[in-house]
């Protein structure tokens, strides 16, 4: 097998692994009650997370570049209630035009 | 049934429409990756494969980055696994409301993304099963309908960075992270996830940082209160 089809299949295999572990072992029970509390947060933990890195980071460094504008306008967008494809809309123009500009 | 914290989405169908907006991004990113596949030496029927069976955008981005810089196999399968080490705990989150047989269980996490777990999301800590059936179905109709798009047209479509589209996931995570910030320990662990995040970036290799953030849903735990639906 050549080297390219191994990483297809074994991160494959690896990430259904990751996501089915829970599904499959503990699927249709409720969870213990700290692990029910500790759950309920790990939407917002996550999302901010990745807002964070999507915005902020480029590999292992922090820069503040255009996206950081684009990411900026659509949150505002958001706040006022817009629909999630408006926002999606005014990030990607608001990121190309401060990269013009 | 229970009721919706949040809108009345809760078929196979409200999962699907809810994540258009979602598909419209991924599709876009589906042909970035099927461009950058074929650079890095992965085949045509390789990338699509990969899509249609890891389905998670950052992990095959990082595997092909690797292949193309001339890293091994295990650095590429690495750096995959590493970022979606995060999908252990959103499994696990979803898990109670997962029904059904082990194939329907096994079935159902195949279709977890970021964007489908996010648009799941009925309350705290409650899921709706149809929604992220839908919606994941909608995710990875539309990565791998891209990953063909991108494997067969070469770099005629360019770089996704020239039209900004690179602040479209950003985005879209602000969108499905709102709803989700009703409560105030709710806000706290998404100032502490951030947080924890950005601090780690420069010191550990991506991936770490996103995995590290689920710590701060530990916050949950404090003073026995509990995280209760509106």
């Amino acid at each position: 097998m050549s080297t390219a089809w191994t990483v297809v299949v074994v991160t494959g295999i690896v990430t259904l692994a990751l996501k089915a572990a829970g599904p499959v072992l503990l699927g249709g029970r409720p969870l213990p009650d700290p692990v029910a509390r500790f759950v309920a947060l790990l939407g917002p933990a996550l999302l901010a997370a990745l807002v964070a890195t999507t915005t902020l980071a480029s590999g292992t460094r922090l820069v503040l570049d255009a996206r950081a504008v684009g990411v900026a306008a659509a949150a505002l967008a958001v706040w006022r209630r817009a629909p999630v494809l408006l926002a999606v809309g005014i990030a990607a123009a608001v990121t190309a035009l401060a990269r013009v500009v | 049934m229970r009721r919706a914290a949040h809108g009345p989405a809760r078929s196979y169908g409200d999962g699907a429409r809810r994540a258009v907006p979602v598909a419209i991004a991924v599709l876009a990113f589906g042909i970035t990756f099927g461009v950058l596949a074929r650079e890095a030496g992965i085949g045509p029927l390789a990338a699509i494969l990969m899509s249609a069976t890891t389905l998670a955008g950052s992990a095959q981005f990082a595997a092909a980055s690797v292949l193309a810089a001339g890293g091994g196999a295990s650095t590429a399968v690495l750096a995959a696994a590493l970022l979606n080490v995060r999908y252990l705990p959103i499994g696990v989150s979803v898990a109670p409301w997962l029904e059904g047989s082990l194939l329907r269980r096994l079935l159902t996490a195949h279709l977890i993304v970021d964007e489908s777990w996010a648009i799941a999301a009925d309350g705290p800590g409650r899921w709706n099963p149809r929604v992220l059936v839908g919606a994941g179905t909608s995710v990875l109709a539309a990565w791998v309908g891209g990953t063909a798009i991108g494997v067969a047209s070469g770099d005629l479509l360019g770089d996704p960075t020239r039209f900004g589209l690179d602040a479209a996931f950003p985005a879209l995570f602000v969108a499905l992270l709102a709803p989700q910030l009703r409560s105030a320990g709710a806000r706290l662990a998404a100032a502490l996830g951030a947080t924890i995040a950005l601090a780690l970036v420069p010191l550990s290799a991506p991936g770490v940082p996103i995995v590290a953030a689920t710590a701060a849903a530990l916050v949950g735990l404090r003073s026995g209160r509990s995280e209760t639906p509106r």
